[in-house]
C-alpha cells in the first residue's frame, strides 16, 4: 500500500490538502446530506451573499457501474446498468441495447421497436416528472411537488402493466424487448396519456406563469449560447440556450424518423428556460406515444432469441440516445469475449457538471437552489 | 455466435456504407498529417489513432477546420498485454449540421507501468482542456480511475473516487473485484 500513496509535499493525507483561510471569504459545504445538493457536496465560497468560487463535490453516490459491466456478459449487465438513473431506466438501457445490437449483428422486431419508443418516451415523463416535483419543493413551491408525483403515477402504472415493474423495469434487451404488452394495454395508454396531458396544461397556472417563479429563476444562471457549445452541455441546457440538438432528430435510432414531433428551443439560456424545457418536452413525448400506438403493427414477435452468453467481434461501438436529461452515449469496446472488455457510458449529468461552477460563481447564494436544479442534474447518474 | 469470419464481413459492408462526407473527413486529417492511423470509416463514425506528440496539433485541426466543437465522452481503456493504456476522446459538433451524426474518435496510448504511482510515473499525456473545454471533467475522471496523468490540465484532482483512496486506480485490468 505505501507505494501507492500519492507523495504530494502539500499533501497530509492521500487526495487530502491544506488551505489558507481567509477573514472575508467563507466556505460553505453544500451537502452531501442536505437534500438540496441531492447526494452531492458543492463546496462555495461566498463573499457576503455572493458566490465567488464553486467546486462541485461528486463521487458520494458512485457505485463502480463501468468496472461491474467488465465482469458481466452482455445480458446480465442489464439490471444493474439501469441503477444509476432509476426513473429513466429505459433510456439508459436504449444505448446499450442499440450498441449490443449493433455488436452482435441483431435484427430488431418492428413491433418492439414501436414498444421501446413508448416505453422510452413514458419514462422521459416520469422521470421529468419526478425533477419537476423536486424542482418545485426546492423553490419552495409545494403544490408543485404534489402535483407532479400523483400525475407521474398514471405512467408509472402504465410502465407497470407494461414491463411488470414501477421503476427500475429492465425492459430493453439486445433484441427487443423482454416481454408483450397486455391486451387492452394500447387503449388504457391512450385513455392515460390524453388525461396526463390535460393535466401538464394546468401546470403553467399553477407554476410557470406564476409570477413568485418568475421573479425567482428568470435572469439568474445565465448560459450563453457559445458557453453551452464551448462546454459541451446537452439536452435541456442546451436547448435552453439555443441550439437546436435533439439526438431523436438528428441521429434518429429506432423508429423515432417516423415519429410526428418537434424539438423545443428556447433562447433566453436562463434558469426559466431551462425549466421549461423539460415540460414542454413532455407535450411532444404525449405525441410520440399516440403516435407510435397509431403506427404499431398488432401482433408481432417483440423480441430476438438469443444463444446463451453471446460474444462481440473484435471492434467497438459508439452510440447514443436522448434522454430526459440528454445526449447518453455508450461506448462499448469487444474483444470476441462474452463481457465487454470496456464500458464507457458518457451519461448527460456528468457533461452538465460543468456547467455548474460556471453557472453559480457570480450568482446570490440564494438563488443557489434555482440554478442548480435547473440544470437537470441527476447526481446518481453522474456518479454512476 | 459467430466468429471472426462474420465480423470481418461485417466490417467490409460497414466501410462501404461510409458515405463521402465520411471519407472526405478521414481524407483531410491523413493529407494534413502524415502519422496519424485511420482505424476505421463507418457510417457516421470515425476513428483516428495518434501518437501522444501530435494529439493537440490533430484536435485543434479538428476543431478549426472540422468544426467539430465539443466532447461527447473521454474513455480511458486498460491494455496490460500492450504494457499502454489507451484514451479515446468522442468529438461531435453542434454548430455545423452536416457533422450532426458524425462521431469523431481521436485515440491515443500512453506507456503504462505495473506499479503505478499516478502523476509520479510515465503515465501521462497532454491535455485536450485548451482545445476542447468540454473534456475537463472527463480528464479529471480518466486521471483517477486510470491513473492517466494529463499535462496542462489545472485541476488533476480526484472527482469521483474517495479523498483516502490509496489504492491503485480501479479502472486497470489488474485491479480485481473481491470473489469475481
Amino acid at each position: 500500500m505505501s507505494s501507492q500513496v500519492y507523495p504530494k509535499d502539500k499533501e497530509i493525507l492521500p487526495g487530502l490538502q491544506i488551505e489558507k483561510v481567509d477573514d472575508r471569504i467563507m466556505t460553505l459545504n453544500v451537502g452531501p446530506q442536505h437534500p438540496g445538493s441531492g447526494h452531492m457536496r458543492i463546496i462555495i465560497k461566498v463573499d457576503g451573499d455572493y458566490i465567488v468560487h464553486t467546486d462541485p463535490d461528486p463521487g458520494y453516490v458512485h457505485r463502480g457501474e463501468e468496472k461491474m459491466a467488465e465482469y458481466r456478459n452482455y445480458i446480465t449487465n442489464i439490471p444493474h446498468l439501469e441503477r444509476p438513473v432509476i426513473h429513466d431506466s429505459c433510456n439508459i438501457l436504449y444505448p446499450y441495447c442499440l450498441g449490443v445490437e449493433e455488436l452482435l449483428g441483431l435484427e430488431v422486431p418492428e413491433r418492439a421497436k414501436y414498444l421501446r419508443v413508448i416505453a422510452a418516451e413514458l419514462n422521459r415523463c416520469v422521470y421529468i416528472e419526478y425533477w419537476l416535483a423536486i424542482y418545485g419543493i426546492f423553490l419552495g413551491h409545494s403544490t408543485m411537488f404534489m402535483w407532479p408525483v400523483g400525475d407521474r403515477e398514471l405512467l408509472i402504472d402504465l410502465l407497470d402493466k407494461m414491463t411488470g415493474a414501477r421503476v427500475t423495469h429492465a425492459y430493453f434487451v439486445p433484441g427487443g424487448v423482454r416481454n408483450d404488452v397486455p391486451p387492452n394495454f394500447e387503449d388504457v395508454c391512450l385513455r392515460q396519456v390524453n388525461y396526463f396531458e390535460k393535466r401538464l396544461k394546468e401546470y403553467a397556472d399553477v407554476f410557470y406563469d406564476n409570477p413568485i417563479l418568475i421573479s425567482r429563476t428568470k435572469d439568474t444562471g445565465i448560459l450563453s449560447r457559445e458557453d453551452a457549445i464551448k462546454l459541451g452541455t446537452t439536452g435541456s441546457v442546451l436547448r435552453a440556450s439555443g441550439v437546436d440538438f435533439d439526438i431523436r432528430k438528428k441521429e434518429p435510432y429506432d423508429v423515432y424518423e417516423e415519429m410526428d414531433f418537434q424539438t423545443n428551443v428556447l433562447k433566453e439560456g436562463d434558469s426559466y428556460a431551462r425549466s421549461k424545457i423539460p415540460w414542454l418536452d413532455m407535450f411532444e413525448s404525449c405525441r410520440i406515444i399516440r403516435d407510435a400506438l397509431k403506427k404499431m403493427p398488432k401482433s408481432g414477435s417483440v423480441r430476438v432469441k438469443l444463444k446463451p452468453k453471446p460474444k462481440g467481434g473484435d471492434t467497438e461501438v459508439y452510440r447514443r440516445v436522448e434522454s430526459g436529461r440528454g445526449s447518453l452515449g455508450m461506448h462499448i469496446v469487444s474483444r470476441g469475449m462474452p463481457q465487454p472488455y470496456r464500458l464507457k457510458i458518457s451519461v448527460p449529468s456528468f457533461r452538465n457538471l460543468i456547467a455548474m461552477p460556471h453557472l453559480l460563481t457570480g450568482e446570490k447564494l440564494g438563488n443557489m437552489p434555482a440554478v442548480y436544479w435547473s440544470l437537470n442534474y441527476w447526481p446518481v447518474e453522474a456518479d454512476r | 455466435m459467430s466468429s471472426t469470419d462474420s465480423t470481418e464481413i461485417a466490417k467490409t459492408d460497414e466501410s462501404s456504407l461510409a458515405s463521402d462526407l465520411d471519407k472526405s473527413l478521414s481524407d483531410s486529417i491523413s493529407k494534413k498529417f502524415s502519422n496519424v492511423e485511420i482505424a476505421y470509416v463507418k457510417p457516421d463514425r470515425i476513428r483516428v489513432n495518434v501518437k501522444k506528440e501530435d494529439i493537440i496539433d490533430v484536435a485543434s485541426f479538428i476543431r478549426d477546420e472540422l468544426n467539430f466543437d465539443h466532447a461527447e465522452s473521454v474513455s480511458g481503456v486498460d491494455y496490460p498485454e500492450d504494457k499502454q493504456i489507451e484514451v479515446v476522446y468522442h468529438l461531435g459538433s453542434y454548430t455545423d449540421t452536416s457533422l450532426d451524426k458524425k462521431i469523431l474518435a481521436l485515440a491515443t496510448r500512453t506507456p503504462r507501468e505495473d506499479n503505478p504511482r499516478p502523476g509520479n510515473d510515465s503515465t501521462k499525456l497532454p491535455s485536450l482542456r485548451d482545445v476542447f473545454p468540454s473534456v475537463s471533467f472527463h480528464e479529471r475522471e480518466c486521471f483517477e480511475m486510470l491513473g492517466v496523468y494529463f499535462d496542462g490540465h489545472p485541476d488533476n484532482r480526484r472527482l469521483l473516487l474517495p479523498e483516502d483512496w490509496a489504492d491503485m486506480p480501479p479502472l486497470r485490468k489488474d485491479f480485481r473485484i473481491k470473489g469475481r
